[in-house]
């Protein structure tokens, strides 16, 4: 699905990356673990458009055979055209605008092109009318899966926390993404609040979107990752199922080494 | 040839008053990353705090050149650096942590309170100076063009390079200096270190307005005439100095006012008086699109 | 505890009153003025004196009020807002519609002033209320509006209404232009350049002689038609006056041209309210709020913000032309700075992004001086008084000074009342 082949960045003298090659695959929750500063989510920025890389290729495919090089797209293409969608560490939501508006933004380019880029939209032709109620009932349908349906009109800024991080994904998810990448989106989240957030995520994996993760909290990694990529300085030192990866000594190691608190046993 | 230097001559000495005007903007922009617009303003109200300065003396009957510009200088940059220093409390320092365009509008608000204000305190009409330091040399002379440098072009490179030297030291030589620098790497962690940043960010703004009023006392000798809106013009060719120089670095705003000067008075003197306005804000808007990060300047990273 | 709270108070309005005397002592007590030996001083201390009296009281007035919370700051004018815009904005409707009625030039020229920024103010706030992106240069697009009408009239005798559309279409030209290249870059940079753009053009159409005429500008601007029927004071077949038989009288074209800008006023109103209810109108306020979220779901940004630009640039370009056929006469000094500067003090006074906030504060900017101004003019008249009339001559540059107050005012104590005023674009409705 997505492959990486020899990826690295350089900030100035700093290489952030060096050589990295993993595989994500399609269906599949793929996590990419390690310690803080080992370039996770640069490695995230790269894939998703933010930076370009400076060596290596990053290559997706779609299932229906579609090939996309990231690695020389435009952000937006990324997004709109090979059909990734990210969400961010700390959330960017459009906080003054409604959690249905920021539905509806998702699906911007869908109904630019039903709206005749707005001019029909300004006429109020059927057509676009048509096209928004739509993008209404799809906005509805995650609003349901997230479970704010009854915040629909409230600013998304006066959202709890926990929510906030849901209708980030539900948002990144109205783009009808085949590949969703998330940063850290168990941050700061309560154990009932991860919970929930598990099952959405599982949730939609079955629907057939892969996901590819950049998560601190173990307890999150281990139950619903399928695949499992770590890092540390930049380079991969591990690569494999939770259970391989649970017993590399090369990731405990690191783990230790660094004495993080969230550490492999969590 | 001798043309060419004379204009060299005189491209090097309104470079070095856009230079110190530029110092200004690149040292707030370094520390707080906002654009004060009200710099160029700060600058014309120096260069007429000057003038009324030079008549008060004159009327006192101080009228020794160097004295009387010694005073005139401390006085200028005094009260330039009281205004600096209260235009940071009352428009900026609020709105620290307000949306984006916050600052902006309320720093664009400032130069048209600035601009108004002393247009209608000190008229409209052009303020004209009598030359006090009149004469000069002749360096060279050929085909019948006499290449001529003035004490006053002397005058001003000497105090520009005298103030830059100082102003140097200070930056990386004392303790403030280190504050200073501090705040602009990281102005959280600056605070969290003991850092006072909210006076670190107040002597910026102090040290940027005293350096404009430099400008304005050198502006105002120079071309012996000031009005309410110089503030306007010098200020974008500043500021595009320091954009050209590389923003946030102190010797690319020097480097830079030095280009602007140049580029200003060549354009005059071989393409058209006319448009050498333009000609400073086409090089603006180009050096914005092609080269962001200036001669001199570092790449700024997005943080995602 | 209140007594220290009180010293503490006057301790601080003292210092306060200090810097002020430091800050105004030169510039307001010393006026360089021409005298008999050239440049003079003279002094004014007691307008000094009155100054810093002023910042002594109003600092202790500030102190002295309790500090009102973040919420009340937020909601309290929002839904105020609101309620009476309901009941407003009809009402404002009603009254412009009857306006001429009243049957008085001065007041449709001035109402006609007002609905012209009225109308720059809703096509600006497009591009920095919706969009987010501050332009300081508008007044460029205003000119190059203008300056279109203008010349085609004068080189192929083409009339107002073919010429309105292409007047926008050549803003809108220009918008593009300028945005193209320089749409990429951050906030602040944009600001500075649409600053330079504007100066740009005004420089060049001094300069441009040939084209433009330079600075003497151009004159005889034809005036708009109503079907064809022309507004001549020879009242012969084929105008206004001849066709319906009656006696040619210049406040019938007066009244005409005001409303021909209200409903270019309300032209504009109805499609940016429309528009903002769009995929496009939507994807620009999601870029004021939050440009790299937009970036990560497949927002074109660079396009986006083009299209902010390029619509504002066009209503300035159709308020342009109107203002071109309304003078008769155009020259490069109706386009500087301060017109771009009074347009965004407007639309920063409305409340950056709300209709009826625009319209308000350029009634209360444009409108409200000027009737004061005239009313200081009437009593200085009436009364012989010196006073009066000076003030009167002086308000136009005290304008200024109050805009650029105003717009650090409303930035340091309601920076977002864009927020608390926002209306959804849309809603979820029932299942």
């Amino acid at each position: 699905m997505l492959a990486a082949a020899g990826l690295t960045m350089r900030f100035g003298g700093l290489t952030a990356v060096a050589d990295l090659s993993f595989e994500a695959r399609a269906g599949e929750i793929t996590a990419v673990i390690g310690p803080n500063g080992a370039g996770k989510t640069t490695v995230f920025n790269c894939i998703t458009g933010f930076y370009k890389p400076s060596e290596g290729r990053i290559a997706l495919t779609h299932p229906n055979g579609a090939r996309f090089a990231l690695d020389r797209m435009q952000g937006h293409r990324i997004a709109s055209r090979a059909r990734v969608a990210r969400t961010f560490q700390n959330i960017r939501l459009f906080a003054g605008m409604t959690v249905l508006e920021n539905l509806l933004v998702a699906q911007h380019n869908a109904l630019m092109g039903a709206s005749g880029f707005s001019l029909l939209a300004v006429l109020g032709t059927g057509r676009y009318r048509a096209a928004e109620a739509q993008g209404r009932e799809k906005a509805r349908h995650w609003l349901d899966r997230i479970g704010l349906i009854d915040r629909a009109d409230a600013p998304a800024g006066e959202l709890p926390y926990g929510a906030q991080r849901r209708l980030e994904v539900a948002r990144a998810m109205c783009i009808d993404p085949v590949m969703l990448c998330l940063d850290e989106p168990a941050a700061g989240l309560n154990p009932r609040e991860t919970d929930v957030l598990n099952n959405l995520l599982l949730g939609i994996r079955d629907d057939g979107c892969s996901l590819l993760l950049i998560e601190h909290d173990m307890g999150v990694v281990m139950r619903i990752s399928d695949h499992i990529v770590v890092l540390d300085h930049g380079k991969k030192i591990a690569d494999g199922s939770p259970a391989e990866i649970r017993a590399d000594p090369a990731v405990i190691a690191a783990y230790l080494g660094e004495g993080d608190e969230d550490g492999v046993a969590a | 040839m001798a043309y060419a230097v004379q204009q060299l001559i005189n491209g090097v000495t309104l470079g070095m008053i856009y230079g110190l005007i530029a110092v200004g903007y690149t040292m707030v922009y370094g520390i707080i990353g906002m654009i004060n617009f009200a710099h160029g303003d700060i600058f014309m109200i120096g260069a007429f705090l000057s003038l009324i300065a030079l008549l008060g003396l004159a009327s006192l009957g101080i009228t020794a050149v160097p004295i009387a510009l010694a005073l005139t200088l401390i006085f200028a940059a005094g009260l330039a650096a009281l205004y600096g220093w209260t235009v940071e409390r009352v428009a900026y320092r609020p709105l620290r942590g307000s949306f984006r365009l916050a600052p902006l509008i309320s720093a664009i608000g400032m130069s048209i309170v600035l601009q108004n204000f002393v247009q209608v305190s000190q008229g409209a009409r052009v303020k004209p100076l009598d030359t006090m330091i009149p004469g000069g040399f002749q360096i060279m002379e050929t085909d019948g063009f006499a290449v001529r440098l003035s004490w006053m072009q002397i005058a001003i490179a000497v105090t520009t390079l005298f103030i830059l030297a100082v102003f140097t030291w200070l930056v990386t030589r004392t303790p403030l200096g280190r504050r200073m620098r501090a705040c602009e790497q990281d102005l959280r962690m600056a605070s969290l270190l003991g850092i006072d940043t909210g006076l670190t960010i107040s002597v910026t703004f102090v040290i940027g307005a005293a350096l404009a009023a430099v400008a304005g006392l050198m502006f105002l000798m120079y071309y012996g005439v000031i009005d309410f809106f110089i503030g306007f013009i010098a200020g974008v060719k500043a500021f595009t100095a320091a954009v050209l120089g590389g923003i946030g670095s102190l010797p690319g705003a020097v480097l830079g006012g030095l280009l602007i000067g140049l580029i200003e008075v060549f354009w005059s003197a071989y393409f058209s008086v006319e448009y050498k306005d333009v000609a400073a804000f086409a090089i603006l808007i180009v050096a914005l699109i092609f080269l962001p990060t200036g001669i001199l300047g570092r790449a700024e990273v997005e943080k995602v | 505890m209140i007594t220290g709270r009180m010293t503490g108070a006057l301790r601080d309005a003292g210092l306060s009153a200090l810097i002020a005397l430091g800050l105004f002592a030169p510039l307001i007590g010393l006026l360089t003025e021409n005298g008999e030996h050239g440049l003079g001083l003279r002094g004014r201390p007691f307008a000094v004196a009155v100054v810093v009296v002023l910042v002594f009281l109003g600092r202790l007035i500030m102190l002295s009020r309790a500090p009102r919370t973040v919420a009340a700051r937020a909601e309290g004018p929002g839904l105020a807002m609101r309620r009476a815009g309901r009941a407003l904005a009809p009402a404002l409707l009603v009254f412009a519609l009857l306006l001429p009625l009243g049957g008085s030039r001065y007041y449709v020229d001035l109402a006609t002033l007002v609905l012209t920024y009225i109308m720059l103010g809703w096509g600006l706030n497009v591009v920095v209320g919706l969009a987010g992106l501050l332009d300081l240069g508008y007044v460029a697009f205003y000119a190059v509006g203008a300056y279109s009408y203008a010349l085609l009239a004068e080189a192929f005798g083409l009339g107002f209404w073919t010429c309105l559309p292409l007047a926008g279409i050549m803003a809108a030209f220009a918008g593009i232009l300028l945005g193209f290249p320089v749409l990429r870059l951050r906030g602040d940079y944009l600001a500075i350049v649409t600053l330079a753009f504007g100066e740009i053009i005004r420089i060049v159409l001094i300069n441009w002689v040939s084209l433009t005429h330079g600075p003497s500008g151009i004159t005889g601007i034809p005036r708009p038609t109503l079907f064809g029927l022309a507004f001549s004071m020879d009242g012969g077949a084929g105008t206004f006056a001849g066709f319906f038989d009656i006696e040619p009288e210049t406040i019938q074209r007066v009244t005409f041209l005001y409303y021909v800008i209200l409903a270019l006023a309300l032209v504009t109103n109805w499609f940016t309210l429309r528009l903002r209810r769009t995929p496009l109108g939507r994807a620009w306020e999601a870029l004021r709020e939050d440009e790299t979220a937009c970036r990560s779901l497949g927002i074109n940004v660079t396009n986006t913000k083009l299209t902010a630009f390029a619509i504002g640039a066009m209503f300035g370009g159709f308020a342009g032309a109107f203002f071109a056929t309304r003078q008769a006469f155009i020259s490069p000094e109706s386009f500087t700075f301060i017109e771009s500067a009074t347009v965004l003090a407007i639309v920063v006074l409305g409340g950056l992004g709300s209709q009826l906030g625009v319209a308000l504060a350029a009634i209360v900017m444009v409108g409200g001086l000027e009737l004061l101004r005239s009313f200081l003019s009437f009593l200085a008249e009436n009364l012989g008084s010196d006073l009066f009339a000076g003030i009167a001559n002086e308000l136009p540059l005290y304008r200024m000074l109050v805009f650029g107050l105003a717009l650090v005012v409303v930035m340091v104590l309601r920076p977002r009342g864009m927020v608390s005023t926002r209306v959804p674009t849309v809603t979820l409705g029932p299942a």
